[in-house]
């Protein structure tokens, strides 16, 4: 007899429960604390504190570097340490160049350096550039390492570097307090095998919280000045630049969707084990 | 000849590109340089053939009208649209991204939603895959388990109001052990790698000229 012929017990109907059940209450979860706007707090990890530190410690008007390596797709991860970064050097009076390894990435950035520029009444050219986006990877980063004009010799809007203050007597890697790479996939690994390992930049990387533990070992190893994972590392970094955004506000949801996740995968193996452990006994029988 | 000068172009180039890595001193400093901006050039390039090639195969998907050609008209119009607009912002503004050109209202209506929404969708079926599929069927399975529950209790703020050395426990599991599994793997992975470019640059691997 089958499982339809007699009718399914209630557990063996938990264990086969309809997925848009589950869809359903990820979407509540997710969307309610959002409308809501439930407040969330956040204790700093070690590997944020030492980004959020470094930066901290650069003399008044040194460069930072933001390579854009992501997309819409992890925007919503990304976007809010862009948001808090690039606040937290235009507070302390650095400047900002702006570049990308991911095309379609780089209006992103644009919107993120824009938009904080306007809050510190920055001047672009002065106070933060715009380098644009150029392919090939290893490459681009390599030849920065010698001269940014052999690659970066106009910015987004094809004006030539030298036409603008901040760009004068700034050559390579080597005139840049750090690089603060943004990304969601490989290109980190380039920028610590070309960047750090030849030049010695000091890197600070934000990236997915999928990504993120790829970098601990270059983290143990000091490759790395400081590292943010996912949206958590958002939260953090805008406590300690005490600008609350997107980040913080995804604390909630993300808090209750790992919980319901949690309960999931707890009540799949209960209901798991239970229709096994019966399946068993009717068959000893 | 056929085989003979692509192998010997690969010999060249990857020597030239060690040597110039320990040895970035002119003149193998500045001729690195300028091989480095000819990959960058030859990148640029090869989107080209790949927009070339995706506008082929849509463009005859549709006007044979084969299975899904609904699909490669949106496909074209979207690709004609974004050329239009990205044009427009290049000759008006300076650039396609420039936040004044249409470019930006196409990417910001369009491309992120699209973009954002395939995402969004992965949450759906990971809680629903991790119903079904994660169970603690054996040690291995159950040691995956448990570490995964305890990072996604330390990473979250409810977690911490549950126990408080969750974040402590997380950031061991990601320090020591997590490190430990995840550095092997990657000697495993760059030695794999060093050795296949050996073999390429000796000739020794030649599947990409076959």
């Amino acid at each position: 007899m089958t499982e339809k012929e007699r009718g399914a017990t209630f557990l063996e109907k938990l264990n086969n429960l309809d997925r848009r059940i589950i869809f359903v209450l990820v979407f509540c979860l997710v969307s309610l604390p959002m409308i809501l706007k439930l407040p969330s707090q956040v204790t700093i990890s070690p590997e944020v504190k030492k980004a959020y530190d470094y930066i901290e410690a650069l003399p008044e008007h040194s460069i930072v570097m933001f390579s854009v390596d992501y997309d819409a797709t992890s925007m919503p991860e990304i976007q809010p340490m862009a948001l808090a970064m690039m606040r937290h050097a235009f507070s302390r009076n650095l400047k900002i160049i702006l570049t990308g390894q991911i095309a379609i990435g780089m209006p992103l950035g644009t919107q993120a350096m824009e938009e904080t520029a306007a809050v510190y009444g920055k001047k672009y050219g002065v106070d933060y550039i715009n380098l644009g986006y150029r392919p090939g990877y290893q490459a681009v980063i390599v030849a920065m390492g010698r001269e940014f004009r052999d690659l970066f010799a106009n910015d987004y809007r094809g004006t030539p570097i030298d036409n603008y203050p901040m760009m004068k007597g700034v050559h390579n890697y080597g005139n840049l307090g750090c690089v603060v790479v943004l990304a969601h996939g490989g290109t980190v690994e380039n920028w610590i095998q070309y960047a750090q390992s030849r030049f010695g930049v000091k890197l600070i990387i934000g990236t997915t919280a999928v990504g993120a533990p790829d970098y601990y070992s270059y983290l143990q190893a000091e490759q790395l000045v400081g590292l943010l994972g996912g949206m958590r590392g958002a939260a953090e970094y805008e406590t300690l630049v005490k600008a609350p955004g997107l980040g913080l506000l995804a604390m909630a949801p993300q808090s209750w969707v790992h919980m319901a996740i949690l309960g999931l995968i707890l009540l799949g193996n209960v209901t798991f084990f239970l229709v096994k452990r019966k399946a068993k006994k009717v068959e000893q029988k | 000849m056929k085989q003979r000068i692509p192998l010997a172009i690969s010999f060249v180039a990857g020597m030239f590109m060690i040597v110039s890595f320990y040895i970035p001193h002119p003149p193998l400093g500045g001729m690195e340089q300028k091989v480095l901006t000819w990959f960058a050039i030859v990148t640029g390039i090869s989107m080209i053939v790949g927009v070339e090639s995706l506008l082929r195969v849509n463009f005859s998907k549709t006007i044979h009208r084969r299975k899904g050609w609904g699909y490669s008209v949106i496909l074209l119009a979207g690709c004609v649209l974004t050329l239009i607009t990205g044009t427009i912002g290049q000759f008006k503004y300076g650039s396609p991204v420039a936040m004044e050109s249409p470019f930006m209202y196409v990417y910001e209506t369009m491309i992120v939603p699209l973009q954002g929404t395939m995402f969004a969708i992965l949450s759906f079926f990971i809680a629903s895959a991790a119903y079904r599929a994660f169970r603690a069927r054996n040690l291995a399975a159950t040691l995956l388990l448990l570490s995964a529950a305890l990072v996604m209790l330390g990473r979250v703020p409810v977690g911490e109001r549950i126990y408080s050395h969750f974040p402590q426990i997380t950031e061991w599991i990601m320090n020591v052990p997590q490190i430990g599994a995840k550095r092997g793997i990657m000697i495993g992975a760059y030695l794999g790698a060093a050795a296949t470019s050996i073999r390429i640059i000796l000739g020794i691997e030649r599947s990409y000229i076959s």
